[in-house]
């Protein structure tokens, strides 16, 4: 099989000698919508420096849809666009010029690079400030500006860096339509992002980095299964002034009009309630008291830490 | 990339890198042109007239080459030297290396933008200079190919400055402790056989007398050094820097993490 991306066992030791990747493996299928998570430092952006080849790998390989980075270099590259974390165009260019620039550099003839990019800032909002100089556009309009030019040349893959951090609300769900839609086209996307809930929105597969290694590989859903506790926050109509009785479930009045539930793997809401409504307690609204995700990502963070240190004393 | 994909990505560079120094033409082109002005009216008209004969010529017709060569040097070096900088400062560098490009095209991309810079000005010093005296041609094959290959050599000087540079005042030191000192023992303003003969022998250990005097030949017919020995040094120069230029390139250095 054919992944869309293939790293093996790669290492990256800067030269103060820090060693950010310790020979981590991943597999992202084609056409897969995938999460690389991790705490800041944890090897994220260094793996993808590795395979957009702006860091020096150590040891390992990475293959682009079976291309070899190292050998077939230029069907590798061919192959995927980029997204970085910081702002790396020229702030002094044209909008439209970013982009054409960009498309030039793959071997684009101009004419075919004016069409696409019109295509891509108008599908991304940009076209009426084509003309405008790039340091001009907003945070979110340069995050933007980026997708555009990562996509000009048609990559089968997508490497977004924390596409979406410092841009609003708003702007963020519209990137997720847009980033679903051109993965629904069969784009392979892979993406870092600190909001977890965005990856547990938008991703099939997820890898959790820390410390240079991957500590979890799996499909999202298995991942979320293997939650033990979920806190449920539920918004009450009229105040109480102690927490109801439930058997088997641990309720905990927060203030008067709002209960935390905590449910343990394997027990279901609906009893809660049951019991509640039978109690006389009417309930307006709930919601997670965090996403569930953070939680697990947390946890594994934490335990891994707690891991090293073991190994380590 | 096929060889048409790799025209393509190598005129992206090429008309990006002219249409910014066209861009900035008052920070690029006017300035050696008013220096250049200054040079003819104080060091030509002024002093020249009393200094009387240099190498057989009008001090004023015997500087004009180097002047000319002057312009050409700094302006290509320093056009890819702040170009590639600024480039690799804002991070736009990353444009370039994620792309299929090969790296030999990123710096003959460079390179003919500096190769376009060093020209336009030397095309531009050369028309004021016939303001001020009577320019006969020589040898138009070789003034266009030591201004060519001079061009082309501090491009890369340039390009290996930006390398390394990790400040705007990294690429200010060379061009002003190495790059100017050398052009001005370079036999811009005075042949070597007015020197002593050791100086004589230390001035030809200097690159920029050998292009000095090929274009001043070109343009004149004399020379301190002979044309071919000259031709072959600008050479040997070249392709030691070209390959270093591509060693940093392929290797990273400065670069990539």
């Amino acid at each position: 099989m054919t992944y869309a991306l293939e790293i093996n066992q790669l290492h990256k030791t800067y030269d103060n000698g820090f060693e950010a990747l310790k020979g981590i493996s991943l597999k992202v299928e084609q056409g897969d919508f995938f999460a690389l998570l991790g705490p800041n430092g944890a090897g994220k952006s260094t793996t993808l420096g590795v395979v957009s080849s702006l860091v020096n790998k150590t040891a390992g390989s990475v293959n682009v849809f079976g291309h070899d980075l190292d050998i077939e270099v230029s069907q590798a590259k061919c192959m995927m666009g980029v997204v970085p974390q910081e702002f790396n165009f020229n702030m002094f260019e044209k909008v439209q010029d970013v982009v054409i620039q960009q498309a030039g550099y793959y071997g684009i003839p101009r004419d075919e690079a004016l069409r696409r990019t019109e295509q891509l800032l108008t599908q991304l909002s940009l076209w009426d400030k084509r003309h405008d100089a790039s340091r001009t556009l907003s945070g979110g309009m340069k995050r933007r500006l980026m997708i555009a030019r990562a996509l000009v040349h048609k990559p089968k893959l997508l490497i977004l860096d924390e596409p979406t951090a410092g841009v609003d609300i708003e702007l963020r769900r519209s990137m997720w339509e847009f980033l679903t839609r051109i993965n629904e086209q069969g784009t392979t996307i892979i993406l870092t992002t600190h909001y977890l809930e965005e990856a547990e929105s938008l991703c099939r597969n997820i890898a959790i980095i820390d410390q240079g290694e991957i500590i979890k590989n799996s499909p999202m859903g298995e991942l979320l299964k293997t939650i033990n506790t979920e806190t449920i926050v539920l918004d009450l109509q009229e105040p109480l002034s102690q927490a109801p009785e439930v058997e088997g479930y641990r309720l905990l009045l927060v203030n008067d009009t709002h209960i935390e539930v905590t449910l343990n793997h394997g027990q279901d809401i609906n009893t809660v309630f049951v019991a509640l409504s039978a109690t006389g307690v009417k309930v307006t609204s709930m919601r997670n008291k965090t996403n569930r995700l953070e939680e697990l990502f947390v946890n594994l963070v934490t335990s891994n830490k707690t891991d090293l240190k073991g190994v380590s004393a | 990339m096929s060889t048409y994909e790799i025209y393509i990505a190598y005129s992206t560079i090429v008309r990006k890198e002219i249409q910014r120094f066209m861009r900035i033409w008052v920070q690029t082109l006017l300035p050696p042109s008013i220096i250049m002005v200054l040079y003819f009216i104080i060091f030509g008209n002024l002093i020249g007239s009393r200094i009387g004969q240099m190498g057989g010529f009008d001090y004023m017709q015997f500087i004009v080459p180097g002047l000319i060569m002057m312009s050409v040097i700094t302006n290509s070096y320093g056009n890819v030297v702040s170009s590639f900088y600024s480039t690799k400062y804002q991070g736009s560098l990353d444009e370039m290396l994620v792309s299929p490009m090969p790296n030999w095209v990123i710096l003959a991309g460079y390179v003919t933008g500096g190769v376009a810079r060093g020209l336009a000005v030397g095309t531009i010093v050369t028309t004021l200079s016939l303001f001020f005296t009577h320019l006969e041609i020589y040898n138009l094959g070789i003034i266009t190919l030591v201004v060519l290959m001079t061009s082309i050599l501090f491009s890369l000087g340039g390009f290996v400055n930006a390398v390394f540079a990790n400040s705007f005042d990294d690429i200010s030191i060379v061009p002003t402790f190495i790059l100017t000192p050398l052009t001005y023992l370079g036999g811009v303003f005075y042949s070597i056989d007015l020197l002593p003969d050791f100086w004589a022998g230390v001035s030809q250990l200097n690159p920029i007398l050998y292009m000095v005097n090929a274009f001043r030949y070109g343009i004149l017919g004399v020379s301190d050094i002979p044309v071919g020995y000259a031709l072959l040094v600008i050479s040997v120069f070249i392709v030691a820097l070209f390959s270093y230029c591509m060693h940093l390139l392929n290797t990273g250095k400065g670069i990539r993490k």
